[in-house]
């Protein structure tokens, strides 16, 4: 939701990123305020899922340019652990397998963690399961996934559920969704985006990086971006999703480099 | 990435002093004479130094082993010594023992006064070549129980290990079992007679503290009928420069029904980050289930010495009888491991299994060398074995060497293998969840290990875990 006088969350500047050598993100900015909800979309290539791995400090991407400021506060200084405790939080499009780590002992540190750095106090394994089991019944998810490894052996629906369980514990105020949709069928999109709607409110935002706008009829966004050649080339409302899921990019991409 | 997964690697060993304490030398090198002189000083009966020249006469027909995944320099075995002994000769009880050596054993955090008794571990601890103190001797007297120096037990209770040395172990086993038949100096012994329940954790520690001398000992436990002992062993070494040499020889017996558990943590020192020093530990291990119904299980967590040859094994001769083998070996910088189990299936029934952790990090090599093999007589014989290998960063190796042999067609065995990375997406993903780089390594480290750790006594499941945390510290980027 658009907010008046909401306080601005994220403010991204010019940001130019490497990875490899190869320049990826190329003058990408981005002002995201409190209460909102941001999808990012654009065709393959365009640099959506760096955007998103850089805002959270991924260590094989290079920043060469411009400012990232989160609350004020300059992100692009901050190890990527620092801004996950600030609160950026970032739902992977491949989460990974950690073999050998329970699901609830990976999410219990976590959790306790991040609500350490907070100033909150940290919760005792009871505590924590009952918290986590109220959390998992919103997502449909069965308890017996806090027994299992960490996303392994999980199908792609599994993981997604599990990145929005991480998420709901967490609490973050900037959640950056890369691709969440991705490998989705239509029952686990509809849990996968009440979940996330449910985590909305007038402290917090949340970027959807997406290639389809499927994910926008169940996550409204109040504005659409269309990202190409690593910036932002055009902005508008939830009626541009539908354009493109129309007319494609070409239009767009062209318009812009015309 | 690689500074980080470096980084988390390089963590000082902490144990690498050297004790100023005055000790009785023998010369360098190995010949009759020096094993007459090892025997003399040990005031030995006749049969021991006739089981120790036997077997120095087989060693010298044999070659050194060149199997195994491991290279070193060729080893001048004229360049040891056979045997040092902390001066003054060995005391009655603790009291005595010499203050300098109760300090080093604090240093290491080896309990030997009344925090032992807190813990509910008897110790026996071993320096150099010489068993120092043993604690409890008197408590596990009362119920029958002999837990002593091998050296101890020869003057005692001989025929007890006349009947049971190199029985398990025969002297010209292998190279390395073959020369420290000659030459051991001492080592534990362990009696757990008829239907007797161990009332605690008995306990060993192992210190090798002069530059070029070598450390032979020898440990033999024996549970008779219906009996059960847990035991673990602690290893440490200062820091050298040069390599010292550490073949020691384990023999277990379990009779009908009993139960023998052997844990080791094994923190030689491993030689410094580019490779130089360390202990080259060349061990045989090795119980026999002499019984029906019996059980022998290795727990092992090997994290130091330049290198580790080391394979214990069960030889499963009674009907029913039980081998396990659990085992974590961490390698980092240029420590080499080629580590393993032998399960030798006899008996009929005889059951195995086998957890196998390798992790390696550095430029290190870790090797799983396993064999299973059941023999034409063991029908129901039934194997699992499992081999994991984890590799931190990009330039260390793991391999797996499993050899299976079935001569009975009622047989199963089964092996499971994988291989897994600890990589920077891996990392990623604790950390964006907010914890910390060495945190999330070593709770993968611990998911990894946990079916080993398990299997530990409690106390030094902490302790292990802890040593693999630090052993890593640095090493991930």
């Amino acid at each position: 939701m658009i907010v008046a006088n909401a306080k601005v969350l994220l403010e991204v500047r010019n940001l130019r990123a490497n990875v490899a050598g190869v320049e990826i993100l190329k003058g990408m900015s981005l002002t995201v305020k409190a209460g909102e909800i941001h999808a990012i979309m654009g065709p393959n290539g365009s640099g959506k899922s760096t955007f998103a791995k850089v805002l959270a400090g991924h260590p094989a991407y290079e920043v060469t340019g411009g400012e990232v400021l989160f609350e004020g506060r300059n992100l692009l200084e901050l190890e990527a652990e620092e801004r996950a405790r600030l609160g950026v939080f970032l739902g992977f499009q491949y989460p990974v397998e950690i073999p050998g780590v329970t699901n609830s002992a990976f999410l219990r540190l976590a959790y306790n963690t991040v609500q350490g750095a907070r100033g909150k106090d940290e919760l005792d394994p009871l505590e924590f399961d009952d918290l986590v089991r109220e959390k998992m019944k919103g997502l449909e998810m069965d308890p017996a996934f806090l027994d299992r490894s960490v996303n392994e052996g999980f199908s792609g629906g599994e993981k997604k559920r599990n990145e929005i369980l991480q998420m709901a514990m967490l609490e973050p105020l900037l959640s950056i969704l890369d691709e969440t949709d991705s490998g989705l069928d239509i029952d686990a999109l509809r849990v996968v985006a009440g979940g996330v709607n449910r985590l909305q409110n007038p402290h917090s935002a949340c970027v959807l990086v997406t290639h389809y706008q499927r994910l926008l009829n169940y996550i409204v966004p109040d504005y659409v971006h269309v990202m190409d050649d690593g910036r932002l080339i055009k902005t508008g409302g939830k009626s541009l999703a539908l354009e493109l899921e129309e007319r494609g990019y070409d239009w767009v991409v062209n318009a812009a480099t015309a | 990435m690689s500074s980080v997964l470096d980084n988390l690697v390089n963590q000082p060993y902490k144990h690498g002093f050297v004790t100023d304490i005055e000790s009785e030398t023998a010369p360098r090198g190995l010949n009759e004479d020096i094993i007459r002189l090892i025997s003399a000083k040990k005031s030995e009966p006749q049969w021991l130094l006739d089981f120790r020249l036997k077997a120095y006469e087989h060693w010298l027909t044999m070659p050194a082993p060149h199997w195994a995944n491991v290279h070193h320099p060729k080893i001048d075995f004229q360049d040891i010594i056979y045997y040092s002994a902390p001066k003054p000769k060995k005391k009655q009880s603790m009291d005595e023992v010499d203050p300098e050596l109760l300090r080093t054993f604090e240093k290491l955090g080896v309990p030997m006064n009344e925090r032992a008794a807190l813990a509910g571990v008897a110790v026996d601890v071993i320096f150099d070549s010489v068993s120092v103190a043993t604690t409890y001797k008197q408590k596990l007297a009362e119920v029958g129980i002999i837990f002593c120096s091998i050296s101890e037990a020869v003057r005692d209770h001989p025929e007890l290990v006349r009947q049971y040395l190199g029985s398990v172990v025969p002297t010209g086993d292998n190279y390395y079992a073959a020369l420290n038949s000659a030459v051991f100096t001492d080592g534990s012994f362990c009696f757990i007679p008829k239907g007797v329940k161990c009332p605690m954790e008995l306990s060993t520690y192992f210190r090798i503290n002069t530059q070029d001398s070598g450390q032979f000992e020898r440990t033999l436990i024996i549970a008779e009928d219906d009996a059960s002992v847990s035991y673990l062993e602690g290893c440490t070494a200062p820091k050298f420069d040069t390599n010292q040499l550490h073949a020691a020889v384990v023999e277990l017996v379990a009779l009908d029904r009993a139960d023998i558990k052997y844990s080791t943590v094994q923190n030689w020192y491993a030689g410094d980050e580019k490779g130089v020093g360390g202990i080259y530990n060349f061990v045989t291990k090795r119980g026999l289930c002499k019984g029906v119904n019996s059980r022998i299980s290795w727990t092992q967590v090997e994290t130091g010495s330049a290198i580790t040859w080391k394979y214990p094994s069960c030889i499963l001769l009674g009907d029913h009888s039980v081998g396990e083998f659990y085992s974590v070996a961490l390698t980092n910088h240029f420590q080499q491991a080629d580590t393993g189990t032998k399960m030798v299936h006899i008996g009929r029934n005889t059951r195995s299994t086998v957890v196998s952790k390798g992790i390696s990090a550095g430029h290190s090599s870790n090797s799983y060398r396993g064999l299973v093999k059941v023999g034409p007589r063991a029908a129901g014989a039934r194997n699992f074995s499992q081999c994991d290998s984890m590799l931190v960063g990009a330039k260390c190796s793991a391999n797996t060497f499993p050899y299976i042999d079935v001569q009975n067609s009622s047989a199963q065995v089964e092996h499971e293998a994988t291989t897994s990375k600890i990589g920077e997406d891996q990392l990623f993903y604790f950390r964006q969840r907010g914890i910390g780089t060495e945190e999330a390594v070593s709770m993968i480290i611990n998911g990894f290990c946990k079916e080993v750790f398990q299997q530990l006594p409690m106390e030094f499941a902490v302790e292990a875990t802890k040593l693999l945390g630090l052993k890593l510290e640095g090493s991930v980027g």
